[in-house]
């Protein structure tokens, strides 16, 4: 039987290599914008490009927070991609203090509070991954692949739940987990095989 | 570590890639889907597809061989040609391109950097500016490098990035085309003005060009080329394979 994935419409953001990738490695995505449907997803799929606070705003008022609340709390897998893993934070201080999830204890800053000020923002490109012990969303790739980054701001505060980081001036959360729940900083949707892999193992769980 | 990135070019007209390619084991060698697939595979950190009707006969690009592309390849897609409204960048954007550059259509219309960027951030606006020297000061210069703005180079590409475009695509018109490596003079200035990643087009002929490149300027965040990736002149795994043994952060 086939793997399915959700992915979660709330208007951010372009889904359509996220949706094409899953196609690439056999996985059934379905694409809703309603909350109901969570509670028959196998996975969760939040994605998010944009700002923090205009994100999150879009996110509770279509009821998708509260849904996405209650499947986590079943144990259902989930993973955050880019500004997606951002909102599972508890909060994130992008333009103001908004607040996350909090499915995640940590908080969002600007990479700015952490890197060299000759370095370029947003961290853009391809950069290693520093694995942190073994997680079974790593199954399929080698330490030290590449994923495409590209983003200003970075999970802090997580530590417990940092399960790779990437070297850009200073060691910025790339991903994190916390049991059923997991979120990837970079774009796993277009960092090639490697990428691809790491979606594979996610349907997997 | 950040890796330095290498992009080829693939000009597109009505829907097939210009220029002779000719890849061993490749048999449409102009489909653009076909090859994409082949550079994806063989170390290409980025694809740029670029409509070369687009921008002097107003063409479309044909959007259906793009979400092809996109369906297909699993890296970052930067979209150009053609793109004169915001209408255009949410045209190519659906289709799958994560990236949208631009170039006469900002000449044009000068608040359309501005305005993308609101919408979409910046991270999704590359300003592609054509450059030649004119009694010694860097002139842009518009529709596909033929005509003259008058405009001053350096401040054009500051205007633009301080208005929210987030890559700058240099395209040395000088060097373009000679084979006799990168426009180093005019890449440090660039690089100098702004703090946004600056890609490196125009004069790439060997591997020595972009060791060169990567040694002397690290600003310049990646290099672009066609013809010689095109003509098999260099092979990306074997430049990217060199700039690993001189040091210089790749994706291997």
């Amino acid at each position: 039987m086939s793997e399915t994935v959700t992915i979660i419409d709330y208007g951010v953001g372009n889904l359509f290599s996220l949706k094409s990738s899953f196609a690439a490695i056999g996985v059934t995505a379905t694409v809703t914008a309603d909350p109901a449907d969570l509670e028959k997803a196998e996975r969760i799929i939040l994605p998010g490009v944009g700002a923090f606070g205009d994100a999150a705003e879009k996110l509770r008022v279509c009821g998708m927070a509260d849904a996405l609340k209650t499947e986590a709390a079943k144990g259902k897998p989930i993973m955050g991609i880019c500004l997606g893993m951002q909102m599972l934070f508890d909060k994130s201080f992008e333009y103001g203090e908004h607040e996350g999830l909090g499915l995640i204890k940590g908080e969002i800053r600007p990479i700015s509070d952490v890197i060299p000020k000759d370095l370029k923002i947003p961290h853009i490109g391809w950069n290693a991954l520093h694995m942190k012990g073994e997680h079974p969303l790593f199954r399929y790739i080698k330490p030290n692949d590449c994923v495409y980054f590209v983003h200003s701001f970075y999970g802090a505060d997580c530590d417990d739940a940092v399960i790779a980081t990437a070297e850009y001036g200073a060691e910025l959360t790339a991903a994190v987990a916390s049991g059923n729940v997991m979120g990837c900083q970079f774009h796993p949707e277009k960092s090639g095989p490697v990428g691809l892999n790491i979606l594979k193992a996610f349907c997997e769980m | 570590m950040i890796t330095k990135r290498i992009i080829p070019c693939l000009d597109v007209r009505d829907g097939r890639v210009v220029k002779g390619i000719n890849f061993e084991g490749l048999k449409d060698v102009s489909s653009p889907v076909a090859l994409g697939q082949y550079y994806s595979d063989h170390g290409a950190d980025e694809l740029v597809f670029y409509d070369i009707t687009a921008s002097h006969e107003g063409r479309k690009l044909f959007t259906d061989i793009l979400t092809e592309v996109a369906s297909t390849i699993f890296i970052p897609l930067t979209v150009g040609g053609g793109i004169n409204t915001l209408e255009d960048f949410d045209r190519v954007l659906k289709c799958g391109a994560d990236k949208v550059s631009v170039n006469s259509g900002a000449i044009r219309n000068p608040t359309l950097i501005g305005e993308a960027a609101k919408r979409y951030g910046d991270q999704c606006v590359v300003l592609s500016v054509d450059v030649k020297r004119v009694d010694g000061v860097f002139r842009v210069f518009a529709k596909g490098g033929r005509e003259n703005t008058g405009m001053d180079a350096l401040e054009w590409i500051k205007y633009c990035v301080d208005h929210g475009a987030g890559e700058i695509v240099v395209n040395s018109i000088d060097t373009d085309g000679v084979k006799g490596g990168f426009d180093l003079e005019m890449l440090r200035a660039v690089c100098d003005i702004v703090s946004v990643p600056v890609i490196a087009s125009g004069g790439a002929g060997s591997i020595d060009h972009f060791t060169t490149l990567f040694n002397t300027l690290p600003g310049v965040d990646a290099g672009l080329a066609a013809s010689i990736f095109h003509f098999g002149e260099v092979a990306i795994p074997d430049l990217k394979n060199e700039l690993k043994k001189h040091g210089i952060p790749v994706r291997l």
